[in-house]
């Protein structure tokens, strides 16, 4: 998949949007996601004995490392210098 | 009685030995060619690649005090104790951004503090030197606590005596040979320990998950044994799921708790000694299998319940330490030499932030107060050598703050800390993005901010005390017609903002002076290697100058 270029780096301001990306956008999900209480707080389904409110927290560790991971991979410097 | 615990005592005094080897040899450990300048002392010579910055910010974000604390939060109150999951998670995209920057402009300029940044973005030394008030302040108490971390070790070992002196005789010992290593090897030596630290915390946390739940007969009778109890106590707030009333009190803690974890000197500290961009970004990753960590200790203080743990007495009558119950049931489930082990990698937990944390408010100290106000010519080498000495009389402080007053008074103070922190959040990590905020409007912000935070943690009662009770604020005390609580670092940052953005637009509309920025937009942006980094120049220009003078 293409990663969204920014526009082609001028010589006036070489690095200026170095740090934008629409990838970036996707960092609000596990920001939003973990403090909605909704989501998590509740007894059933149990999974190995935890409660909801246990396996599904912890699971959104599995989110946030994911997106982080996906949002760095796709914007770190694209071919070099 | 102490003789019932020889072993313990003998793992956990040889493996405390051995790191204390390792502290004072890390001096040698990738040594620079000059030891005398902030940048080595203080910030490790900015070179830390990512498994070493892995463990350091983990060691330096997770410690000792919360892997006590946590759990016995989960024991005394149940759900609400699991805060500390969410509040690991929502940090790292939080920051993911937020920090490079920092990184970029602190390496271009050669910043130490996040006060060094503010003092250059706006212009202003008074921002600067709250700033670095706010910082040090927030630090101090965090530093007592871990001694609390190793106390309640100590304590379960049996080590205490029959006045104060005498019970806090290893603390006083195992602190002044952290300060000596400290002051020795500065940034490096918990680096080296970290190392130490977390391998020692993930074997003991990796067997108590799967061997306590295998001896306490599985999770659901953990769970089943925490949910009879919070039935069974009076407290309306407890139990194994959040109630109506402690839901926003819970989101906000933990959102609150995000935005103040990484203003703290020491976690800026950490980042800054990372060696470029990519290191920061990748750990923001790898940093959450420490959450993970996290989420399984808080759940001991459920298995503590299970095994019928009954936490030791308090510094006072009629009180019980429930930063006992995680050393206890280690006690009671593991081999003696295991347990040894396990208080070991607590004892240890406790001196790496402690060291990171003493190096960061020392480092606040001598930049933007000795520095600023005391010596402006201070060369690299007297600018490490103020924060040497620094670092040993902040430790010297946090010791006599848990021998002389009662180490509750440390808790309240750390409660304050985080609520306090939180207010350098718009000069700090708006900063980063905008200048749009006027620098008095900053110093107002601030001022209302502080003064409403405390304000409101001083209405906050508890069962046991009417004042300090805690950092659940009822929103009843609003004038709002529920019984529902929120953070009070949230509110008071709120209104921070909100003043410091009135306070911007008047100033704006009166054409007061704001000052010039000493930075660029592409500060941000710069990485290992860029040519127009300063501190290597300072660094030059002083070994250029030296034999001159």
């Amino acid at each position: 998949m293409a990663a969204p270029e920014p526009e082609a780096p001028t010589t006036t301001a070489p690095t200026r949007a170095k740090d934008h990306s629409p990838w970036n956008w996707l960092l609000f999900i596990p920001i939003v996601v973990p403090l909605v209480p909704v989501f998590f707080n509740g007894d059933s389904p149990r999974v190995f004995g935890f409660p909801r409110f246990y396996w599904l927290q912890l699971a959104f560790i599995l989110l946030g490392v994911g997106t982080t991971t996906l949002v760095y991979q796709m914007t770190k410097k694209r071919g070099g210098h | 009685m102490w003789r019932d615990h020889l072993t313990e005592i003998i793992v956990f005094s040889f493996l405390f030995l051995l790191v204390s080897v390792m502290g004072f040899v890390a001096a040698r450990w990738r040594a620079p060619k000059d030891m005398a300048h902030l940048d080595e002392w203080g910030l490790g010579g900015r070179s830390f690649g990512g498994w070493i910055t892995w463990f350091l910010v983990g060691g330096d974000l997770y410690t000792a005090y919360t892997f006590v604390a946590v759990p016995a939060l989960m024991f005394g109150a149940g759900a609400a104790g699991f805060f500390a999951v969410p509040y690991t998670i929502v940090i790292y995209p939080l920051v993911f951004l937020v920090l490079v920057r920092l990184w970029s402009v602190s390496h271009r300029h050669g910043f130490v503090t996040p006060a060094d940044f503010v003092r250059n973005r706006f212009d202003s030394p008074v921002l600067a030197l709250l700033i670095a008030i706010t910082g040090i302040v927030a630090t101090m108490p965090y530093i007592a606590l871990q001694l609390v971390g190793i106390e309640a070790v100590l304590k379960t070992m049996g080590v205490t005596g029959d006045n104060a002196l005498a019970r806090h005789l290893p603390i006083i010992i195992a602190f002044a040979i952290l300060a000596a290593y400290t002051y020795q090897s500065g940034l490096r030596a918990p680096a080296l320990i970290a190392f130490v630290k977390d391998s020692l915390i993930y074997i003991v946390i990796l067997v108590a998950v799967i061997y306590l739940p295998y001896k306490l007969g599985g999770w659901g009778d953990i769970f089943a044994a925490a949910d009879a109890k919070f039935d069974a106590s009076p407290n309306p707030n407890d139990g194994i799921l959040l109630n109506g009333n402690n839901q926003l009190q819970y989101v906000t803690l933990a959102f609150g708790s995000a935005l103040a974890l990484f203003l703290y000197p020491h976690s800026i500290t950490g980042v800054l000694a990372s060696r470029n961009r990519d290191v920061i970004k990748r750990n923001m990753s790898a940093l959450p299998a420490y959450s993970l960590l996290l989420g399984l200790i808080a759940l001991l203080g459920y298995m503590a319940i299970a095994a019928g743990v009954k936490p030791l007495p308090g510094a006072k009558e009629g009180t019980v330490d429930s930063n006992t119950v995680v050393p206890l049931l280690f006690d009671q489930q593991f081999p003696d030499w295991f347990a040894g082990v396990a208080y070991a990698a607590i004892g240890i937990g406790a001196l790496v932030p402690a060291a990171i944390m003493s190096i960061a408010a020392a480092n606040l100290f001598t930049r933007n107060i000795y520095k600023e106000y005391l010596k402006r010519d201070a060369s690299p080498a007297q600018e490490a050598n103020v924060s040497k000495i620094t670092s040993l009389v902040v430790k010297v402080g946090a010791v006599a703050c848990i021998v002389f007053l009662d180490p509750q008074f440390s808790i309240d103070l750390q409660l304050i800390g985080g609520v306090i922190i939180l207010q350098t959040l718009p000069a700090v990590a708006l900063g980063l993005y905008t200048r749009w905020f006027h620098r008095t409007g900053l110093i107002v912000g601030w001022a209302v901010g502080m003064g409403l935070g405390m304000w409101m943690l001083y209405q906050v009662a508890s069962p046991t005390r009417k004042h300090f009770g805690g950092s659940a604020f009822p929103l009843s005390e609003f004038g709002f017609d529920t019984t529902k609580t929120i953070y009070v670092g949230i509110v008071a940052v709120a209104v921070n903002l909100a003043v410091a953005a009135l306070v911007t637009l008047v100033l704006r509309a009166a054409k007061v002076e704001e000052g010039i920025d000493g930075t660029e937009p592409d500060d941000y942006f710069a990485d290992e290697g860029d040519p127009r980094v300063t501190p290597g120049t300072e660094r030059d220009a002083d070994s250029a100058r030296e034999p001159v003078a």
